[in-house]
């Protein structure tokens, strides 16, 4: 039954996505341990990281896509969900560090100590296990959005409420833990990582596993996000998107509906922070902050809107031009990104792949109406 | 006749917004495997009538027996559709981003919880099934059709076919024919006839000529209470609908 329900999300489209991430998955290992450090061919270790953290954001779009694109919950708080999964992965990763912190205290990380705590807070404890930490990083989230949609779609609450309130949510997230009280670092977050399961994380292998474990948590998202799709699920999932009122008056309790798939979301959120972390080396209240949640909307809008291989298109895209603008002129990239949502919207409403399946839709009939004459000519 | 024989069974059932009164102690009583008629000027509650029956208003006061035995009001919609009421709203409500095919999967009797719907593959009775509304609502050559691409009567049908899918005990039916032709309307009324042999139908509609051709027991509503009951010849020699009607 598993493997039926995974074959439905196998399409051409998937084929070609799932190509591209294995070549990942094997030509990024090889051009940065295979290969010299003066072959052109070679990656180095901040490229690696950089590529990783684009993949983690694909992650985050992909899952944003299965709320916006199929249920129509236009999510403006995905970062919340993402930065918690990623506050659960630095917990473990501080947890490492041990008495090599500035202060040396073997279970005390360096920010508790410079507050003068005398022990670890409750909530801390088990997050020297990885597979505590790992669980976490989805169970937090998760349990975050249940709660939250539970209340939300039962109250029906829906539309531009809704990403109002998901606003409200990632905003509240990030003054509690800009507190030093809250016990997660303040606004310095959690840094100065030493190393991931016994691994030392600066070491390029060490940088270049995290990549294949992102490549590897990506594709496992998107079989599972499309297949949920093609499934008769997701058949009732974009039901709920055009007509909700009818949806129920089929028989169907749509609040169970839109809470499996936004439940399930804020768990993919959650991985793809908690990957995102070990590679940029910190995270801090900053990554609540309503833009980001809004960054990750543009990307979905940019790559295609309800099309899940879009959203990772978008998302990739998008970053790639925020590290050379950034780079190049970094005066000018909000206005660029600003500019690119316009122009996406006004212009490019279904996205890159919805231009790109017009294109190919307009070619056949060209050619077709280029035939004519030239039939003719032969008679 | 008791509350226990009926299927659905309204006594005193009133609703009203910002004061104005929709339904005003409304009764009715439909049987088992009967065809009703609600017929009425604009405002008489005919589609409030059908959201407190399907759960999408709840009453101020009054009963709402299903089966003589469970109480509508105190549930949701989904809640009440699975016990077998089915709904087909007057302006053809259709997904439309779905296929024909697709929308009478989705509406076909079959478990309703997510993770049934998960894993749920067409097995051979519904795929026949399937094939069998088609064939009955003429869809059958359009299945692989985007339903947002269908013309206004065909997706009147298709609606109707989903309420087919679903199967239920009473299907309530809002102005079936309204903007059809002639000839669809002729059709409409037949399959209406088809589908009451095995399932109790509410069909409000304003068309009198329809009316007359299903041929059935009519109940005029006005200012959301009944104002007449029986044949629709009896009801329009009645001085009172009459009047209604005339606006008086």
């Amino acid at each position: 039954m598993l493997t039926r329900f995974l074959l439905l999300g196998l399409d051409k489209k998937a084929g070609v996505l799932l190509a591209v991430l294995a070549l990942l998955a094997v030509a990024v290992p090889v051009m940065a341990l295979g290969t010299a450090p003066d072959s052109p061919w070679h990656l180095s270790t901040h490229s690696v990281a950089l590529m990783g953290k684009y993949l983690c954001f694909a992650l985050l779009a992909l899952a944003l896509d299965l709320v916006w694109g199929y249920v129509g919950i236009l999510s403006l708080g995905h970062a919340a969900f993402f930065t918690l999964g990623g506050y659960a992965m630095g917990m473990y990763l501080m947890r490492q560090i041990g008495p090599r912190g500035v202060y040396g205290n073997p279970i005390l990380p360096d920010f508790m100590v410079f507050l003068n705590w005398k022990e670890l807070p409750w909530y801390w404890h088990g997050f020297d296990q990885f597979w505590f930490a790992a669980v976490m990083v989805m169970l937090v989230p998760g349990a975050l959005a249940f709660a939250f949609g539970w209340f939300a779609f039962r109250s029906r609450v829906t539309g531009v409420y809704l990403s109002i309130i998901t606003q409200a949510l990632t905003f509240a997230l990030m003054l509690a833990f800009f507190r030093n009280d809250m016990g997660f670092g303040g606004n310095n977050g959690l840094t100065d990582f030493k190393e991931i399961l016994g691994f030392d994380i600066q070491a390029p292998a060490t940088r270049v596993g995290l990549f294949v474990a992102t490549v590897v948590a990506l594709a496992i998202g998107y079989i599972l996000a499309s297949s949920i799709v093609a499934s008769k699920l997701g058949k009732v999932l974009v039901a709920v998107r055009d007509a909700e009122s009818r949806v129920r008056f089929l028989g169907y309790e749509t609040e169970r509906y839109k809470l499996f798939a936004w439940t399930l979301s804020a768990c993919m959120a959650g991985v793809a922070g908690a990957l995102y972390v070990p590679q940029v080396g910190i995270i801090n209240p900053s990554e609540f902050s309503p833009a980001s949640s809004i960054e990750a909307v543009i990307w979905v809008a940019v790559g295609g809107r309800g099309t899940l291989a879009g959203a990772i298109i978008g998302a990739v895209l998008v970053n790639f031009g925020k590290s050379y603008f950034t780079a190049a002129l970094p005066e000018l990239w909000l206005f660029a990104l600003g500019g690119l949502f316009v122009l996406v919207t006004l212009f490019l409403p279904k996205g890159i792949l919805g231009l790109a399946a017009q294109l190919r839709q307009r070619l056949p009939s060209r050619g077709a109406v280029a035939a004519k004459p030239a039939g003719q000519k032969g008679v | 006749m008791s509350a226990e024989d009926t299927l659905l069974y309204l006594d005193g059932v009133s609703v009203s917004f910002d004061g104005f009164r929709a339904l005003n102690s409304l009764s009715l009583l439909i049987e088992p495997g009967e065809m009703r008629a609600i017929i009425g000027p604009n405002g008489a509650g005919k589609t409030t009538m059908m959201d407190v029956i399907t759960g999408k208003t709840r009453p101020d006061t009054g009963t709402i027996l299903f089966e003589g035995k469970t109480d509508l009001t105190a549930m949701r919609e989904a809640g009440i559709a699975n016990l077998g009421i089915g709904r087909k709203f007057q302006r053809p409500t259709v997904f439309e981003n779905h296929t024909v095919w697709d929308n009478l999967e989705l509406a076909l009797k079959a478990p309703r919880r997510p993770l049934k719907t998960l894993t749920y593959a067409v097995g051979r009775d519904d795929r026949l099934r399937i094939e069998e509304i088609l064939d009955i609502t003429r869809l059958s050559p359009k299945r692989e059709r985007q339903a947002g691409s269908l013309s206004h009567g065909e997706k009147q049908w298709l609606e109707i076919g989903m309420l087919l899918a679903q199967d239920p005990k009473l299907l309530l039916v809002d102005e079936p024919v309204a903007g059809m032709t002639d000839a669809e309307t002729e059709q409409t009324a037949r399959l209406l006839k088809d589908i009451a042999g095995k399932h109790s139908v509410i069909v409000v509609e304003h068309d009198m000529v329809f009316v007359r051709e299903l041929g059935v027991k009519v109940t005029v509503l006005h200012e959301g209470s009944v104002l007449a009951e029986g044949s629709l010849d009896a009801v329009s020699a009645n001085q009172q609908v009459i009047d209604v009607y005339l606006g008086r």
